[in-house]
């Protein structure tokens, strides 16, 4: 079974076109890799599909946006995946 | 239809929020300036304006399954298909299926018929956001009223 940073970093290089092995567990996929908020629409999706999760991009977006949390909390590949296992967890819980 | 307002949507025919589905029906005009340059003596529905009927009935299925309290924009179109040509007069049968339902956006698959023969499909995103302004959702309500969207079917589910 892939871990979860290889099925992110799947579906990034899928999504996006960008080449698999320049995506990093410390990747920032904003800063580094050029997602833009559309693309990064396609890859919660394909997250949200994969996991059977709904990332919760609104939420993430408004703390980010009041100074609560930094774009690095949710953003940065190992970071994001860590809140996708927690989400998974919680959804097995 | 009044094209050249883009209101492309005449009438809700059926929204079920529990199939998440929505049918509306758009009657193609026999005359509008749109045709004098689409195409001069050959008349045809423009596939974008198709494109955009289908977003249109999606928007509404979106709204009714948030209660009114989102308006969807459409951000991405995807596996579009046309079909076959719509001409002036032709009834369609715009409908749309919500298949996703993500954070802060919503994605459909939306297709049109016309006289039960498959006219084109897309898979639609859209980011829902609050409503730009008091006015703005006003004058969706005011539209919702113009093309009988069932505000009853809201209360429901």
């Amino acid at each position: 079974m892939p871990s979860t940073f290889d099925t992110v970093a799947n579906i990034i290089a899928e999504t996006c076109d960008i080449p698999r092995e320049t995506i990093k567990p410390e990747s920032h996929s904003i800063n580094d890799l050029g997602i833009d908020s559309l693309d990064f629409l396609d890859i919660a999706f394909a997250i949200d599909k994969a996991f059977g999760i709904k990332l919760p991009l609104e939420q993430w977006t408004q703390e980010v946006n009041d100074g609560k949390a930094t774009t690095e909390q949710y953003f940065v590949l190992q970071n994001l995946c860590a809140r996708i296992d927690e989400l998974v967890a919680a959804k097995g819980a | 239809m009044r094209i050249e307002y883009f209101q492309l949507i005449d009438r809700i025919t059926a929204l079920d929020l529990e199939k998440q589905t929505i049918h509306a029906e758009a009657v193609v005009p026999t005359e509008s300036t749109v045709f004098e340059g689409h195409f001069p003596g050959h008349p045809l529905m423009p596939g974008v304006l198709l494109i955009e009927s289908m977003a249109q009935a999606s928007g509404w299925l979106i709204i009714g399954h948030t209660k009114f309290e989102r308006m969807p924009f459409l951000a991405a179109v995807k596996e579009a298909k046309l079909r076959t040509f719509v001409t002036p007069g032709e009834t369609l049968d715009v409908s749309a299926t919500l298949t996703h339902e993500g954070s802060g956006y919503m994605i459909t698959a939306a297709s049109i018929r016309s006289a039960g023969k498959a006219v084109c499909e897309a898979t639609m995103t859209f980011r829902l956001m609050a409503f730009p302004s008091p006015d703005f959702r006003a004058s969706m309500e005011a539209v919702a009223g113009r093309i009988s969207f069932p505000m009853k079917a809201m209360s429901h589910g």
